[in-house]
Formats: C-alpha cells, structure tokens, sequence
C-alpha cells in the first residue's frame, strides 16, 4: 500500500518522505543544490557590475567587497551544510538535527541576498545592462540554488492520516527539522573554547551589521544573518549549543560581557561607538521592562517616563549652568538621585494603580506617561515652577568625571583609542550588566515565581498566599529604578534632557512604543530576546534612511506578522515555547523543551 | 525552615490549639447574597481535627461560594469564619498564611509553569527570601531554596508526580492536573484543606488513588473539607457530610445518617414543587448527571471568572 492511496488512514507504515515544493529526485535537487551554491560562491570573485557608483566597489575580480562578501558567507555555509546532509565525513557535526532544511534556509538567504544585490544594481544604475557577467552568474546560480533547495525532500516524516500533499502544506513540511539527540559531553576546556569561539563570532556578526556604511548592505545582512540563524536552529546546532552553555552558564555570561567589552576597541570609527551607546540604553530600559512586562505580567504603557525622571534627576544636579539647582553632585550621587527619585516616582504611580486589572492598568500607566512628558514640559516658569526649563529642556549636562577619568575626552588605553560615546558606551555596559544580574536573579527566586504566577492566574497565586498587590508594586518599582538608573547615564550621553524625548511613540527609540515592541519582538520574559529585539529595533531606523516616511507603517506590518507566526518573540522563553507551539506531546523532558516546528 | 509560623501550621506539628478533637475550622451564620440572589444562606459549618468532612448538594447549590467565603476570595455578606479560633480575614492571602488552602473546581494551575515551579509557588507563604536576598544569594538565600525544592519534590513523591517534575502544568494529564493542584495546595503546609470535587472527570482508577490521597493527607494531620459529587468517595471516605440545598444547610450528620434522610433524598432527586412532573424529572437528570460526570458542569464554568472580583 503506498501513503498516496485514499485509505493510507488503515496505513500503519511509515510513509515515505515527502518531497518538497517542487517534486525533484532527490539526486537531482542535491546536485543541482551544490551547483547552484558553487555557482554563487566562484561568482563573487567575479566583478558584478562595471562602476564604482554602486557602493561596496562589485567591480574588482578575485576581490570579494560589500555585497558579495555576503553572498560569499552565505554560499560557502550552504555548501557546508549541503555536504553535511550528504554525509561527508567530518562535516557530520554540523547537521545533528534537521539535514535538509538547513540548507534550504540557508539557500534562501543566499540567494535572497544574491538576488536583491542584483536587482538593487539594476534599479540603482538602471537596467539589468550594467551587469557584469559575474552578476549574470550569481543571478542565475542562485536560482538553480533555489530550484534545487526546493527540490530536496522534507527532513521529518508526513503525517501517516493526512499527509502534506498541496504545495503549500509540502513547503511548510520541508522547513520541520526533527530534534537531535542529546551530543556529547566534551572536556571542560573544549567546551570554554566553542563558548568563547561563538560569542566570538557573535560579535563580529554585529560589528558587522552595526557598522554597515550604506542600506543596501544592511538589507543583505539582514536576509543573510535572519536565514542562517534560522538554518542553525532547524540544524540541531542551537541545541547542542545551548546544552553546553547551560554546562557552563558563569563562562558564557562572562564571555558574552568581555565580548561586549570589545566592541568598542574593535570600532574604528566614532559614529558606531554612538550608535552603540544608544543601543546600549535602549536594550537596558527594555530589559528593565521585561520585569514588568514579561515576568509580573503588568502591561506599563508609560514606562520610558521613568527613563525620563532619572535623566531629569541627574540632569538638575550636574552642575548644567542651566539646572535650576545650582548643585554638582558626584557621579554615584547622581545615579542614587536617579534611582531614588524614580522609585519614588515608581511607587506614587504603582500604588493607586496596580490595584487595578489587565487593559485599566495599560490606560493609566499611557495617561501618566503623558503627564510625566507634559508636567516637564509646563514646569517652564510660566504655567508652573520653573524646575524644568520647559520645551528647552536642560542642556550642557557636562561630561561625567569619574576617578578622576573624563568620559568627555578621548583616551588611548592599551593603544586602543577610546573616544566620548566609547566611554559612555563602557560605562552603560556595567549598568546593562547590572540590569541583566537583577533580571537573572529575581527571575530565578521566590519573588520572580510569585510574579510569573501572578501574570498567570492572579485569583489562584492570591489562593497560594502571594500578596498580589504587594509583589506587582514591587515588580512595578523595580522595573522604575532600573529604568532611573539608566536615565542618569542617558541624560550624560545626550548632552540635553527634554520632554519629547519621553513621548508615547515617535520616530526614534526609546520611547514607551519602542520598548514594549523591543521586548515582545525580542521575547518576553528573557534576557537576550529584549537586548536583540532593542538592537534590532533601533538600528533598522537607522540604517535605512530611504524607508523614513513609512517607519512605523512597516514597523507595525513586521510586528503583526511576527505576532502571527512566531508570537513568542524571536529568543523564546523555556516557558512560552510550548505554550505557542503545543506539540501535543504530553512528555517533554527538560532537554525537549525547544522550538517545534515552523 | 523554623521559621515561627511554620512550626504553628506543620501537619506533622500541630500548635496547641489544635489538640486532638480541637475545632479547626468554625464558619458560623455564613450569608452570601449577590444582588438579589442569595447563593449562601446562615451556613454553620465546624471542622475538627483530623476530620474529613464532606460537602454535597445539587449543582448550583452554593458549595463552590460557600469555599470562596472561607477562603477570602468573596466577603461573606453575613457571618464569621474562624480558623484555630482566630477571626479569618477577608483576604485570601492571609487565609493561605493562617493554614487553609484549597483547590478549585475548575482547575486553576499556573499553566505555563513546570509542574516544581507550582509547588514552589505552594510555598511562598512558608518561605521568606525577599527582593534582596534574591538578589545579593546569600548562603541564606540558596539553603532556603534547597530546602523548599526539597519539600516540593517530597510532596510530587507523595502525589506521584515526581517523575513529571519538568514539564509544563499546562501538558499534564487532566487526572495529573488536579493532583497538582493538592500537591501545590499542601505546599503551604494548611491545618484544613479545602478541596473542591476532587474527582470531577476521573476515571475510577484515578478516583480510588484520589481517596488514597486524600486519606494520607488525614494521616499527616491535615483536617479536609471536600465538596464531591461521587456519592460512593462521600461515604468510603468522611466522618461528617453537611448537605447544601439553595444555599441552606439542610442536614449534617454521619454519612449513614445523612444516606438515609428523608429530606437529603428529596433534595438531591428533586421533590416536585407545585406538583410540577417535569421539573423534578429535569432534576433528576441533573443530579444523575452530577453524579456521573461531576464538576465540568456548566455551574462551574461562570464561577471562575468572577472569583477574582470578589474582593
Ligand atoms: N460571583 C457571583 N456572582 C453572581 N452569582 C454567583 C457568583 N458566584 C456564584 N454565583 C451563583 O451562586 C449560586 C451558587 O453557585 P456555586 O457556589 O458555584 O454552586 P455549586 O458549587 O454548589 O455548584 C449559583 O446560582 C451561581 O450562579
Ligand atoms: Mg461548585
């Protein structure tokens, strides 16, 4: 009997495999996989176009630039993997889990990325004539690529009743990878060594994106790195990985820190140390949020105002000839003000609302967001005090001193040269540290338990004991401080405190907006997923410059399709993982908690 | 962990208050009314220790309000509860803390915590690491929560659960759930525990390892108030059945006793009032029903979504 009879239902025997979108042989989608991605790979050693107008110089032979450095990495990974699945001996690590699906992520990427380099050069210097024959070659390798990527068959068995059969349903069966099993235990020290390698790599993979000089280039990153992440997941590698960083948490952590410690030796121009800075205070505030947010489950609409009194706090005592307080406090003073005052803040806001329900509390919290922003704009001498300078803000903070080190000036350590945002980005990077700990720590307690219950079921963690009010004020001023704390280094960096800085929504993050979307879009309730999702969120804006005008128009589409199809966020948390892709498996040991499927 | 509290509401440890044949349960003249509605109707209610007393009635018949005054989750318009004779408060954390805990009828875990994580949450009023410990993890800190995963994995061996520890509640078995849901109950360590239909939607295998639970949870000294559909699990297993009928106690007394009143009988088949023959048919069936198939009913369903406003 074969699966394709109608009564396959009686069919007791595993089903054959089933093939892909397009219904190759399997020797032949193979073939036509390596060939396409060796096409890709010797084509970036080819000029692609003939002038130097189109950025990144495509037009050097045996000189791989810009784009095709990507479409370089991309091709070389999926010929990697594409041998892997083909059981070539020594390359078996690399595909533990999925065999065939990795490679067909990771074909897409490439040609994507091939693809949309091409296209752009057409559009950018007008028509497909200003191909060279090497961008000829990479256009149309990648779609032998693509056509064999699409051919191969699907790594997992159909199902035995209703089998992927339509088109559609076979392409979304070809992306499921099956789980590995559990890999070896590798000595101590060459476990340090994979840890230190890939944190490595990390960071040179967002080097890279950061300091990306022009959109197109940004776009390619984007397809490459978004599609073989992806590839490496559907791999098996991500688990094996992450066995052994959970082998070795202290290390990891460590390393992830040292890495980030780097970053800025590793920039050579000042302009990405800023972007840096920024992104380092925009990821802390949503981490700070995601105690909020993801662990008390408390929906704060107005949380970048507590962002706001701590930059304003430091701000009125930093000695700024414009501060209405003729003060100069010392740095750590400051950062105590800071702290002090938005908890403070944190507390008069919480208590009368945290006694409120789910939507209420999100209405508040947006009202007095709003009247924290409006309050400093009216504290102007003329419709009240004059505490705040009004719309003008409070401008030349002056530059921290700290042991008597000037983080305005530049300073040559180790030879490295560090420039001003490179030392605020330092300086950030302790209180992100600081931020991560109280995340980590308070997650994994007694308190952390009782706000993840509460944010599942408040009736029944009242019915166990747990102060619900008590434990969602708690969460609510904490989350308050530590966005404080990162508003007294945020006044420093800026130069200028003002009130449209800490609107509901606008063009630039943070704002209450952007931060909310940093942590869902990251995941809820973790501490990569917000410090990605800030990341991500901040430096799209930035990069692409042309897509300005519909910003938010294309920053709501990607969130609503991101809700749609992976509504944990994009680094899921142990326990949203199942809760979004139920497998209906009922036994899911420890190590089994892991992505399912598509 | 020695902590003053603990040692008053350990079952193994009983206070002095609680001598054997002390009352540890007193509800006396319990109304509820909503709106016009009165749910709970001068309920007087005791529980002694190391009793099992049972709670029966027809569905609708205020058992599940009766629970939820006693636990802190609705003010009783009228009445007291007190606990080891000391006045409960009408807060439903501070019911936990003073030794009663319950279950729900519609199962209530933390659905997308593991099975550990909800006992542990069992015990948050037994523990006391604060914001600051967590966060500085004092020796303190990590010897506190050794102690209690300890406990908690006692109390997943004790329900059987053990092997289970890391999954989500959420993907347990719907037997699997309710036993979760005693095993997080008994983490705070209650002097009275309040179950409310245990049973509902078991099969008898699940049901028979049920009352051996609930049997040792007597044996460690933990006096039980249940609310059960399953006549047979009423009578195998309780010292006293109160019956609830329209909010109103109608009869306590020994399960024989109550067995074979007259009026008990009436109630749960249904009298008919103005000699109506289809509404006590119409009841009948309901009873049977709530026999049989017990608490997913739909009286069940309406309940859990005001619980939390009752405050
Ligand atoms: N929060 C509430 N608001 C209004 N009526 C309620 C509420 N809770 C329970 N009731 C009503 O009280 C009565 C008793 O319900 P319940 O205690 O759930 O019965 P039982 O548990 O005995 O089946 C029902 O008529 C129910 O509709
Ligand atoms: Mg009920």
């Amino acid at each position: 009997m074969t699966p394709t009879t109608p009564t396959a239902t009686a069919d007791k025997t595993a089903p054959g495999p089933v093939p892909g979108l397009l219904k190759l042989p399997a020797h032949i989608a193979r073939w036509a996989t390596l060939a396409g991605a060796t096409g890709v790979l010797l084509s970036t050693f080819l000029a692609w176009t003939w002038t130097a107008a189109f950025p990144g110089n495509l037009t050097v032979d045996l000189y791989p630039g810009g784009l095709q450095v990507l479409a370089l990495t991309g091709a070389l990974l999926t010929l990697l993997f594409a041998l892997s699945a083909q059981g070539v001996r020594g390359l078996g690590w690399l595909t533990p889990g999925g065999k065939h699906s990795p490679v067909l992520l990771l074909a897409l990427g490439t040609a994507a990325t091939t693809l949309y380099s091409v296209a752009a050069i057409a559009q950018k210097l007008g028509g497909l004539v200003n191909l060279e024959p090497g961008g000829w070659i990479a256009g149309i390798a990648s779609v032998v690529l693509l056509v064999g990527a699409l051919g191969l068959p699907a790594d997992t068995p159909g199902d035995a009743v209703r089998p992927p059969t339509s088109p559609h349903q076979r392409l979304l069966h070809s992306f499921k990878a099956p789980t590995p099993e559990r890999g070896p235990v590798l000595p101590s020290w060459a476990e340090i060594l994979i840890i230190a390698a890939v944190v490595g790599a990390g960071l040179e993979v967002f080097a890279y994106g950061i300091s990306t000089p022009y959109g197109e280039l940004f776009i390619g990153y984007l397809l490459t790195t978004g599609f073989a992440l992806a590839a490496i997941t559907r791999s098996g590698l991500n688990r094996r990985l992450s066995a052994v960083t959970a082998r070795h948490r202290n290390v990891t952590v460590a390393a992830a820190f040292i890495a980030a410690f780097i970053f800025p030796l590793t920039q050579t121009s000042e302009a990405y140390a800023t972007l840096g800075a920024y992104i380092l205070i925009f990821a802390t505030v949503a981490l700070g949020l995601n105690v909020v947010v993801g662990l008390a489950g408390l929906l704060d609409l107005g949380y970048v105002a507590f962002l706001g009194v701590g930059a304003y706090a430091a701000a009125l005592v930093s000695g700024s000839p414009y501060s209405t307080l003729d003060v100069q406090f010392p740095f750590w003073a400051a950062v105590l003000t800071g702290i002090g005052a938005s908890l403070v803040f944190g507390v008069v806001i919480g208590a009368p609302t945290l006694r409120l329900r789910g939507d209420y509390l999100a209405i508040v919290t947006l009202g007095f967001g709003e009247i924290f922003r409006i309050a400093m704009q009216n504290m102007d001498g003329t419709s009240g005090p004059n505490v705040t300078n009004g719309p003008n803000g409070i401008p030349n903070i002056p530059d921290l001193e700290i042991l008597g080190f000037n983080l305005g000036e530049e300073h040559t350590i180790l030879g490295f040269e560090l420039g001003r945002f490179s030392n605020y980005y330092l300086l950030m990077l302790i209180f992100t540290g600081i931020v991560v700990l109280v995340f980590r720590r308070s997650d994994q307690s007694r308190i952390g338990r009782a706000w993840v219950a509460i944010r599942e079921d408040e009736t029944a963690a009242r019915a166990m004991g747990i102060n619900a009010f008590r434990l969602k004020l708690m969460a609510f001023a904490l989350g308050a401080t530590l966005a404080g704390m990162a508003g007294t280094v945020q006044a420093h960096v800026t130069f200028t405190v003002t009130p449209t800085q800490y609107k509901f929504v606008e063009v630039v993050p943070p704002n209450s907006a952007f931060l909310l979307a940093a942590v869902i879009l990251g995941g809820m309730g973790t501490v990569s997923g917000p410090l990605i999702g800030a990341a991500l969120l901040y430096l799209i804006p930035e990069k692409l410059e042309f897509m300005a005008e519909y910003q938010l128009l294309l920053f709501g589409i990607a969130l609503v399709l991101l809700m749609r199809f992976r509504p944990e966020g994009l680094v899921a948390d142990r326990r949203k993982q199942l809760e979004f892709h139920d497998t209906g498996q009922l036994d899911v040991p420890k190590a089994g908690l892991t992505k399912a499927g598509v | 962990m020695n902590h003053m509290t603990t040692t008053s509401t350990t079952p193994a440890t009983p206070g002095p208050a609680a001598g054997p044949g002390g009352t540890v349960l007193e509800a006396t003249g319990v109304t509820m009314r909503f709106g016009g509605l009165t749910a709970v109707r001068g309920v007087d209610l005791t529980v002694d220790s190391g009793e099992i007393v049972g709670l029966i009635g027809p569905n609708g018949a205020g058992k599940t309000t009766f629970f939820n005054c006693l636990t802190g989750l609705y003010v009783p318009t009228e009445g007291t509860v007190k606990y080891r004779g000391t006045v409960l408060p009408h807060r439903s954390h501070l019911v936990t803390k003073a030794g009663v805990a319950r279950t729900f009828q519609n199962i209530r875990l933390f659905a997308n915590m593991t099975v550990l994580e909800n006992v542990l949450v069992g015990r948050h009023t037994r523990t006391k690491e604060g914001l600051w410990s967590a966060l500085l993890r004092g020796p303190g800190f990590r010897k506190a929560e050794r102690e209690s995963e300890e406990r908690a994995m006692e109390l997943l061996e004790f329900t059987g659960l053990d092997t289970k520890r890391d999954h989500l509640a959420r993907n347990l078995a719907y037997g699997e759930q309710r036993k979760l849901e005693i095993a997080r109950a008994l983490a705070s360590e209650p002097g009275l525990l309040l179950l409310d239909e245990p049973t509902a939607g078991m099969n008898p295998q699940e049901t028979m390892a049920t009352q051996e639970l609930v049997r040792a949870i007597r044996r460690q000294g933990t006096a039980v108030l249940v609310i059960e559909h399953d006549m047979r699990f009423i009578f195998n297993m309780c010292d006293r059945v109160a019956v609830l009928v329209q909010g109103e106690k109608l009869v306590e007394g020994s399960p024989q006793v109550v067995q074979s009143d007259e009026r008990v009988v009436a109630a749960y088949l249904g009298t008919p009032f103005e000699g109506e023959p289809g509404e006590s048919e119409a009841a009948e069936v309901r009873a049977a029903e709530a026999r049989e198939a017990g608490g997913t009913s739909s009286s069940g369903s309406g309940e859990g979504k005001k619980e939390g406003e009752g405050k």
